[in-house]
Order: C-alpha cells, then structure tokens, then sequence
C-alpha cells in the first residue's frame, strides 16, 4: 500500500472517462445478429409461391424439445399448394420449447424450413407464442402468387428443384434473411 | 382501497395513474433468480454492453423484499419450485414475473420427472420469453414489454374492473419498432 495507491486507483476511473462507450443501443438501434443466427423459423417458398414444406415430418422427427407438430396433406390438381404429392396441411413450432438448434433445418430435405434473424418473440400468451403455418410462411416476394394454384415452373416437381434457382434468379428475387425485406428494399450482398 | 374509490375518473385520478405507473416501470427492482445457463445471459445484460442501468434497474436484488420483478432465468427443478414460490411470496405488492427461456417457461427440452413443466404452474408469469437461452438483447425487449404493461396497469379495483370489461389488452409491439429513432 503505497500513498499514491488512492490516486491511482481514481487514475483508472477518470481514464475510463475518454474510452469509447462499448454499451449497444439497443432498443433504439436494433442489433443485426450474424448472418447463421438461429432466430425464429421461416417457412419458404418456390419461386412462383408454391411452398417447399412437403409434409414429410422430419424436422418433428429431429426435434429434440417436441416443439415441432406437421401435418401433411394430399395435393390435388384443382388445389396445389406445393410440387409433387404432398404438402404441409398444418404447421406449428411452439416457440414456448423449441430451443433453437437448428437440427429441423439440418433435417429438412427440400429446404423449406430455414431461420431468420428475428429474435424479438416475448410475449404474455402461451398460446401466441405456439406459430401456426400463416405466421412462418415466408412474405410473397414479386412474382410469386398464393397458393393454391397450378404448377408454373415446370410438369413435375424435379423441374422446381433442378430449374427453380435460375428461374427466381431471372424473375429477379433474391433470398433474403428476413421477413421485413420486400422487392422494394433488397438486400445488397 | 381509499378516496380513489368514491370520487369519479377525471383527468386528475388519470393522470396520478400514469405517474404512478411511470415511477413502478422506471425503476423495476429485479430479484435474482437465476436457475441455470439463462442467468448468464441475464448477467450480461446487466453488464457494461447491454446496461440494464439505461432503464433505471440495474441493481439485481438478493433479498426479495426489495425487489418488483422476478426475472425466473433458467429450469426448475421439482424440488426449487416451493422456494421458488415461497421467495415469490415474500416480494411485496405489485409484482411480476419474466419467465425467461424455454425451461422456465414450459419445461423446454427437459421434458421430464425433474423439470417443472412451465414456471407458471408455480406462480403467476407477466411475460414468456422463448429462446436457449434468450440473448440479452430479448431479454430487454422482454423487460421493455413488461414496462408496457406496467404501464397500462390499473390503479384500484374501480379502474381494473373498467379496463376488463372494455376488453382491453396491452398492445405488445417488438422494442425495436416501439423505440425506433424518429427519421
């Protein structure tokens, strides 16, 4: 304990006064997490806005907290709702146990269960926070059109997956990670 | 509970409500509650780069009697719930509840003997925040989304009656929209 010890000490206090403030303004400024981060689920789409979901039940399957509950139907040709045979009739993730793994997406075969960096889920409902298909649907992108409706891309679904990208890429959409970007105000990468 | 009850809802007894709502939700008291893997997180919001102190509660509470909030970070076991309860019991009037993550809020991945599914079952929940483990920056969304609430909080059972038969229910917008800079 030297006599100087005192002024030191005030020393680390009165410097700390001109570093640069490391605190996040966060509700003012929202924080962009990285581009992998596992926020909540989006559920995509074809380019012309078929859904990629073809019911098979695999993310519930992988699902380690059983948040995920599939229910697959028939497509028929007067109502489609995806290429190919099936789709996903019913669709819910309860966000009260998913914890964010990603293991869905890992098990996900077409593609059509992905994350986006929406993070901001609180709320005071149970039953809110259970999201149905209408809430994870990925938005309608210019040139995509609700579904049901026919095939536009091709007689099977093996042209959606072989011609689908080219096609979204000449139509000019980009794939963006999240559900705020509309054709106006792309994502530049 | 007093003169509030018998005179009729004016400007004045609105606006004591507001101040009195606005001093509860401006320095919420959070009582340490941390369970498991979610208090680190909590302990990092309260920390220099997320700073809790912005909204005047940065001094987490070991003695539940001085503290509003209860911030139920993390599982809980069969066997905490009735401390859980009874610390709960000693937090004096108003309170409220953050369960944070998906263990306190529904038992999460832990679906099993050991887990209490949901803290709900225990005591009273204001607000559910998902995620393993939520980051900091839910956790104040879900902090300013109680402030929200608070802030809609009746004053007497007079008022509390009229809010519940218009029906009303705090709108909960996401923080970042809600305290957006104005361009």
């Amino acid at each position: 304990m030297g006599l100087l010890d005192p002024l030191k000490g005030f020393g680390v206090t009165f410097s700390t006064m001109f570093k640069k403030v490391v605190t996040e303004s966060y509700p003012e400024v929202k924080k962009v997490p990285a581009p992998r981060y596992h926020g909540r689920h989006q559920l995509n789409r074809h380019p012309d806005g078929l859904e990629k979901c073809v019911g098979c039940e695999l993310c519930a399957w992988a699902c380690p907290a059983d948040a995920i509950y599939v229910e697959g139907g028939d497509n028929t040709e007067a109502e489609r709702y995806s290429p190919g045979e099936r789709y996903g009739r019913d669709y819910q993730i309860n966000y009260l146990r998913c914890i964010g793994c990603g293991l869905c997406i890992e098990a996900c075969p077409t593609r059509a269960l992905t994350m986006i960096s929406e993070y901001e889920l609180a709320d005071d409902d149970r039953q809110k926070l259970i999201y149905t298909k209408e809430d994870l649907l990925a938005p309608l992108l210019p040139g995509m059109e609700a579904p049901p409706h026919p095939m536009r891309l091709g007689q099977t679904e093996q042209d959606y997956y072989v011609k689908g990208p080219d096609l979204a890429r000449e139509a000019g959409q980009r794939f963006t990670n999240g559900p705020q970007t509309n054709g106006s105000q792309e994502v530049q990468r | 509970m007093g003169l509030e009850e018998h005179l009729p809802n004016g400007i004045l007894l609105t606006s004591v409500e507001k101040l009195v709502n606005w001093t509860r939700k401006s320095s919420l008291w959070p009582a340490t509650f941390g369970l498991a893997c979610c208090a680190i997180e909590m302990m990092t919001t309260g920390a220099p780069r997320y700073d809790l102190a912005r909204f005047g509660m940065e001094v987490f509470r070991a003695s539940p009697r001085q503290a509003d909030l209860m911030i139920v970070a993390g599982r809980v076991s069969q066997k905490m719930a009735p401390v859980l309860r009874q610390i709960y019991d000693q937090m004096p009037e108003p309170r409220w509840v953050l369960s944070m993550g998906v263990c306190a809020s529904s038992g999460g991945m832990f679906n099993n003997y050991a887990v209490v599914q949901g803290v709900d079952h225990v005591v009273p929940v204001d607000m559910y925040l998902p995620g393993c483990p939520p980051r900091p920056e839910m956790l104040m969304d879900a902090i300013l989304k109680i402030h929200a609430k608070i802030m809609d909080e009746p004053l007497g059972p007079k008022r509390a009656k009229q809010l519940a038969e218009s029906g009303y229910h705090t709108e909960l917008v996401p923080s970042s929209v809600r305290y957006a800079k104005k361009k």
